[in-house]
């Protein structure tokens, strides 16, 4: 049996999920879910969608929001009272955490982040995403059940032919240790423009922008095509940027049509952010600059002058 | 209060690198050496809340001797003591790893005699090997509560409060000491070391350990280059004159 544990939150089925299940359901059948702390009834039609046939759905009255040692410990229960050859998470924040709990209650590794896993005898070979996603590892995965995290946009979710799927009620053992950490509260942010995260067209500052203040002809630029302003680490680092807008591979991965790259050196942690991105558009003075190894158009000049060009001529043209 | 924090030597790949001919390491011959930033931002929390609490910083590594330069900035930073587990220089899977960090943290907390860490920091993930679970194994293995990814730490009162960045706003979590968690890029900017700070790091104690290295579960057994986006630049000219031909093209690709 392979099993896969859902992420959910308030509700909310992660799509990263349905990508780990599509993979999961590679490894072996059948294909069992855990579902921790929710009613599995909203849940059932889709993952009965993905070739799930049983969902243990966990109860426990401590369970209402995430925590998450105790779902660690709820997935070490069921992986001792189902043995199931490997289990499964998603590799996103949460994903990746339970996961090294039961890891650590297991004394077995996780392998974070697989993008290709090929069951064999008593070993798995997986390939895993290092740094960020700019280097691939072949590995081998010891140990029983194999654990491991499906690295997110790895592989497109795919529906498989749907049978029927069980529910099962499971019912943890859990103490303080399990159950002091959890969600106490949360925070709602306020949500301004587009998210850089969904916007088709996102200007990229860095250190050639020079200042806070050079980011606003960014923003104009940015506002004119419907888009979201970005930054490497410098222009976070330096305050000329909330650290929230900083993209690559310790900030957000992005996946636009277009990414406008305004003096940026195009080092390789700030070019794993931007490899989903359509076509890329490099701005740079310096005609050696790598980012013109990565970029599909370019023009060599300083962005102070050829931003604001652009952002002239594309209202000019917006107006004819 | 006392804070420990966890930093790991990695290659600085910069905007190229490549891989050694068997596929074992990345070449680096022409590289300098950092840590992750999210660990930086681990280091700089630590300095923060001595210098708001008062007590004493340690950072430790697992690595080889070299691995001594890292723990030395830290210190030019302003962390206190340093310690050095030594190794080979060869992979640790991230059990090994958590092990041979708990079995220190242990062994300076009954040598120190009062009672354990505060708190224990480490990052998110490690550059390299973004395993995703060396903080966490850590915590579960001293029994101490633990957050991954937070992005704000505050100390008070016997209780740490945290918050993680999720879509749309933040979740909070609150802790009693001791307690560990793993930082994320964003929760402050660090700080450069200064040049006096340089100096007094030379005179800080770094204590060196060496554990056994156990058998390995999970193996490295090659690197590979992921396919590179892109192929041919097109250069459509040098400063404003490229312009209109730059908004001729975001046209063609339906952006305007
Ligand atoms: C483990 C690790 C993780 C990292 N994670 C990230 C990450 O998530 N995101 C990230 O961005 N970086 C990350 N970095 C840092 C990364 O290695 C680079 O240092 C950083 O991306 C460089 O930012 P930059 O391109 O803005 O600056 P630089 O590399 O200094 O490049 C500036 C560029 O601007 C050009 N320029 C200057 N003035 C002008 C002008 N007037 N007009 C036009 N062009 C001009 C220059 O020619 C140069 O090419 C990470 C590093 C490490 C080690
Ligand atoms: N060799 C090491 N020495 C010290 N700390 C480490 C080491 N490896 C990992 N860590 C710590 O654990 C965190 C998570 O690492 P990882 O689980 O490898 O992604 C890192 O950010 C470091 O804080």
């Amino acid at each position: 049996m392979i099993l896969g544990v859902i992420e959910h939150d308030r509700g909310k089925l992660n799509e990263a999920s349905l990508e780990m299940l599509t993979l999961a359901r590679t490894l072996g059948s059948p294909l069992e879910a855990v579902l921790i702390g929710a009613d599995a009834g909203p849940f059932r039609e889709t993952l009965k969608e993905y070739g799930v046939t049983k969902v243990y759905e966990v109860q426990h009255d401590q369970l209402g929001e995430y925590a998450p040692r105790a779902w660690g410990t709820s997935v070490v229960q069921l992986v001792r009272a189902k043995s199931p050859q490997a289990v499964l998470a998603a590799g996103t924040d949460r994903g990746n955490e339970v996961m090294a709990h039961v890891g650590a209650a297991l004394g077995l590794p996780v392998a974070a982040n697989c993008t290709e896993v090929r069951p064999g005898e008593g070993v798995y070979e997986v390939t895993r995403l290092r740094w960020g996603g700019s280097l691939l590892e072949d590995a081998e995965l010891h140990g029983e059940p194999k654990l491991l995290t499906v690295a997110p946009h790895a592989l497109s979710p795919e529906p498989a032919s749907a049978g029927e799927v069980a529910v099962e009620a499971f019912r943890p053992t859990l103490d303080e240790k399990d159950l002091r950490v959890r969600v106490s509260a949360r925070e709602e942010r306020e949500r301004e423009g587009v998210p850089l995260t969904e916007a088709k067209v996102v200007v990229g500052g860095g250190r050639g922008v020079g200042s806070a203040e050079g980011f606003k002809i960014l923003e104009e630029l940015a506002h004119l095509l419907g888009g979201a302003v970005g930054g490497s680490r410098v222009a976070t680092n330096n305050g000329w940027r909330p650290h929230s807008d900083q993209i690559g591979q310790t900030g957000v991965q992005i996946a636009p049509d277009l990414y406008i790259a305004c003096g940026i050196s195009g080092a390789i942690q700030h070019i794993v952010g931007v490899k989903g991105a359509k076509y890329i558009l490099a701005i740079n003075k310096d005609p050696e600059a790598p980012i013109f190894q990565r970029a599909d158009f370019g023009i060599v000049g300083d962005l102070h002058e050829v931003v604001p060009a652009l952002v002239e001529e594309i209202k000019k043209r917006k107006s004819s | 209060m006392k804070v420990l924090v966890c930093i790991k030597r990695v290659p600085d790949t910069g905007a190229r690198f490549e891989l050694t001919p068997d596929g074992q390491e990345i070449d680096t011959r022409n590289l300098e050496f950092t840590i992750s930033p999210h660990e930086e931002c681990a280091v700089e929390e630590a300095i923060r809340l001595v210098e708001q609490h008062g007590g004493e910083s340690v950072v430790l590594t697992l690595g080889p001797e070299a691995a001594a330069e890292q723990l030395r900035e830290a210190l030019a930073k302003g962390v206190d003591k340093g310690v050095l587990l030594e190794t080979d220089g060869s992979e640790w899977d991230p059990v090994a790893t958590a092990e041979a960090i708990a079995q220190a943290v242990q062994q300076l907390e009954s040598e120190q005699g009062q009672g354990p860490f505060d708190l224990l920091l480490f990052g998110n993930e490690s550059a390299d090997a973004g395993y995703y679970q060396v903080g966490v194994r850590v915590a579960d293995r001293l029994d101490r509560p633990c957050v991954a990814g937070i992005k704000a730490l505050k100390v008070e009162d016997g209780k740490a409060r945290a918050k993680r960045e999720v879509p749309g706003g933040w979740e909070i979590y609150e802790l009693p000491l001791p307690c560990v968690f793993t930082v994320k890029e964003g929760i402050n900017v660090p700080r450069h070391p200064s040049l006096r700070g340089i100096m007094t790091a030379k005179k800080k104690e770094i204590r060196r350990l060496t554990p056994e290295k156990p058998t390995m579960q999970l193996v490295k057994r090659r690197l590979r280059k992921p396919p590179e986006r892109g192929g041919e630049c097109e250069i459509l000219g040098e400063g404003v004159a490229a312009v209109p031909k730059a908004v001729e093209k975001l046209k063609e690709i339906g952006v305007i």
